[in-house]
């Protein structure tokens, strides 16, 4: 048995795997105290080896998980993650909580290239994240409130704070606020873009992590790249599953 | 010599002995964690942990005896500044180049915001009154090798006594000529600050020493490429930084026997790192003392340096200067021919380091390079996409890393870094 984790900025995800079974999944907040997220996450699975990714993957270590443990970064997660779910795909874009990646695979599923933002959270699941509160909705329904909006106001700032000024001052101008909220989204969009032509974009191209939850970017993600994006379902358990398939092939080696 | 008799040293500089106290303390735990804790380093390493223990010290104490002597210090920001010549008229040529974040608000009063972290670092230790090494020159060499420098030296000329060289853009003739111009200028200008005159005998002993002292880093660069790997990198890096401030001759000698050792572990095999050990070469941007913030992190990813393409690294060894001429005519352009060879990112075309990175790839047999620039550095961010597509035409693969000297980007560069490091195993 092997257990898969995925420890996020914002959430982590279990995926315990069975010989080539996923037979549970788990997802918890990672809170101000991911350790005891952790044990929380972990409690009652009997796991033969634990494989962690993801910023907090350091914190998985055998005294606080009680099994060997071995660590990999999320972009080798989520191509072996992706490269499980589809095995053609060339391409991935990947915005989690706080980072976006765009890979791309070579025909053997091995990451051929890699793109990461850098430093700020602008682009990320953060951002919108953020910027759901200042429209007072849950990130969940951000998505689907933007896609009633008609024409994308022009959101100049990636910086999620300076976008908020933006945001809130075509507010007091009385534009409509699901316009706005489709520019916060269409910003996102063209920074991830860009990134995926740097890496090469080329099909088929699956969009995971999770912000491909939210609708209106896969919307305005397909309408910009003209390619329809593959979205596994739970799309933020790639990097659980990923790295759990990692922790697979090392025990298939010994 | 005890804490107090430097502490009296230190206050003659008129250093702020406080704040250097404090860079101290940052220096030595960060040499602590970074150096200290490697595991099987080779013994000729105490003699850099030396070094470097007392690089405000003991190194100091040796100026203020040069200059006691009559000796003049030169200091220098970039591998451009003939050392042969500071030697010829028995000057000492350290090396200025800062590499901690300090005084950056202060440096930030004068220079942009959007100056590379380099430039504000130097500009800020002279502010902040915190390096002994700028404290104690006679003269400073700055060079025109970018815009950035070219207008901070503006701004640092009116606080330090400065002499700027103009080094040219291009490799043409006429560059020839003008660079052959401005070796003669410094020359005179050493003469003038010295009371010596360059002479037949003392320029062919400085080229001599400074050769002899290339001859042990090329060496070591060869060394340092075997399989398993015999040294770390971010020794190796340190050893090179130490080449621009300590004695030519001592260090040469130092070399030269941590060269001998290495020798012996290469016979029995022994490596410091398992032998399929990952491979990597860094190239880019100079990283002065105690910038160890990538080497570090790659050197922890599971990866080992074995080449530097950096001016702290093979691009300062790589080429000596022809040991043929007899006159003093005849010497200096052999130093102008050996400089006009450094292929810097502010040559513009500057196609040798396309060749020169691709070469050092294949000897080091790497299995990828880093590609490190300074944040806001032009000419070598520029560069990145020419060395990428250079290295994919040797399928060999390249991560580009933009930064600076702070901390606040690290866990963003282990992870990109250690996928690279998954990448290419
Ligand atoms: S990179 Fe260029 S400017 Fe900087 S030290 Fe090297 S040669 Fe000089
Ligand atoms: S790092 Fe780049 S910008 Fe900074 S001094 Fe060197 S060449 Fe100039």
């Amino acid at each position: 048995m092997i257990a898969g984790i995925d420890i996020g900025s914002r959430s982590m995800e279990l995926v315990l795997l069975d010989k080539n079974e996923m037979v549970l999944e788990r997802k918890l907040p990672t809170t101000f105290d991911p350790a005891s997220q952790l044990k929380i996450i972990l409690d009652g699975v009997k796991a033969d080896l634990i494989s962690a990714t993801g910023y907090g993957r350091k914190l998985v270590t055998e005294e606080i998980c009680g099994a060997p443990c071995v660590s990999l970064t999320e972009i080798k997660a989520y191509a072996l993650g992706i490269s499980y779910l589809f095995p053609e795909a060339r391409t991935i874009l990947d915005i989690g909580g706080q980072d976006t990646k765009a890979i791309s695979l070579m025909k053997n599923g091995k990451v051929a290239k890699f793109e990461m933002n850098d430093r700020c959270a602008a682009g990320t699941g953060k951002f919108l994240e953020h910027l759901a509160t200042v429209f007072q909705l849950p990130i969940e329904e951000f998505g689907n409130y933007a896609l009633g909006g008609t024409e994308p106001l022009t959101i100049n700032s990636m910086c999620t704070v300076f976008a908020e000024t933006e945001a809130t001052s075509l507010m007091a101008q009385g534009k409509n606020p699901r316009d706005i909220a489709l520019g916060l989204h269409a910003s996102i969009v063209r920074r991830t873009t860009n990134m995926l032509h740097r890496v090469g974009l080329s099909e088929p191209f699956v969009f995971a992590g999770g912000v491909a939850n939210n609708p209106c970017v896969i919307n305005m993600l397909t309408d910009a790249l003209n390619i329809k994006p593959l979205v596994p379902e739970g799309p933020d358990m790639v990097g659980a599953l990923g790295s759990a398939l990692y922790g697979k092939s090392l025990t298939e080696i010994s | 010599m005890s804490e107090s008799a430097y502490k009296e040293m230190w206050e003659n500089l008129n250093l702020d002995v406080a704040a250097h106290d404090g860079l101290l303390e940052v220096l030595g735990k960060f040499y602590g964690d970074i150096y200290m804790s490697q595991q099987g380093r080779l013994q000729g390493m105490e003699y850099l942990d030396f070094v470097l223990s007392e690089v405000h010290g003991l190194r100091i104490k040796e100026l203020m005896d040069a200059k006691a002597e009559g000796k003049k210090i030169i200091g220098t920001f970039c591998v451009f500044v003939p050392e042969e010549l500071s030697l010829a008229v028995e000057a000492v040529q350290v090396g200025l180049c800062a590499g901690a974040d300090a005084g950056t608000e202060a440096a930030e009063t004068v220079v942009p915001r959007n100056t590379c972290a380099l430039i504000k670092s130097f500009i800020g230790f002279k502010m902040a009154k915190i390096c002994p090494y700028t404290e104690s020159c006679d003269l400073i060499i700055g060079e025109t090798t970018c815009d950035g420098k070219k207008k901070a030296y503006e701004a640092f000329g009116e606080m330090a006594p400065m002499h700027i060289m103009e080094v040219p853009q291009r490799k043409e003739a006429s560059d020839r000529v003008l660079w052959k111009s401005e070796v003669l200028r410094l020359k005179d200008e050493l003469e003038k600050l010295t009371g010596k005159t360059v002479t037949a005998e003392s320029l062919k002993k400085g080229i001599k020493i400074v050769n002899e002292k290339r001859r042990a880093l090329q060496r070591l660069n060869k060394l340092r490429a075997a399989k398993p790997t015999p040294i770390s990198g971010r020794d190796v890096l340190l050893i090179n930084q130490v080449s621009f401030y300590d004695d030519p001759i001592r260090f040469t000698a130092s070399i030269n026997d941590l060269c001998d050792q290495i020798d012996e572990r290469i016979a029995k095999s022994e490596g410091i790192v398992p032998e399929n050990t990952p491979r990597l070469m860094l190239s880019g941007c100079p990283m002065a003392v105690p910038n160890w913030k990538l080497p570090y992190i790659i050197e922890s990813s599971g990866a080992v340096v074995v080449a530097e393409e950096s001016c702290i690294g093979t691009r300062n060894s790589r080429d000596l200067v022809d040991e043929s001429g007899e006159t003093v005519e005849e010497m200096i352009d052999a130093i102008c021919d050996r400089y006009m060879k450094i292929d810097c990112a502010c040559f513009t075309p500057n196609n040798e380091r396309m060749d020169n990175i691709k070469e050092l790839a294949e000897e080091a047999g790497v299995d990828g390079v880093i590609h490190y620039s300074l944040m806001f550095c032009q000419p070598y961010t520029h560069e990145t996409f020419k060395v990428e597509k250079a290295l994919a035409g040797q399928d060999v693969p390249m991560l580009a890393i933009e930064t600076d000297y702070s901390m606040e980007d690290v866990e963003q560069l282990k992870t990109r870094v250690e996928a690279f490091v998954e990448m290419i195993s």
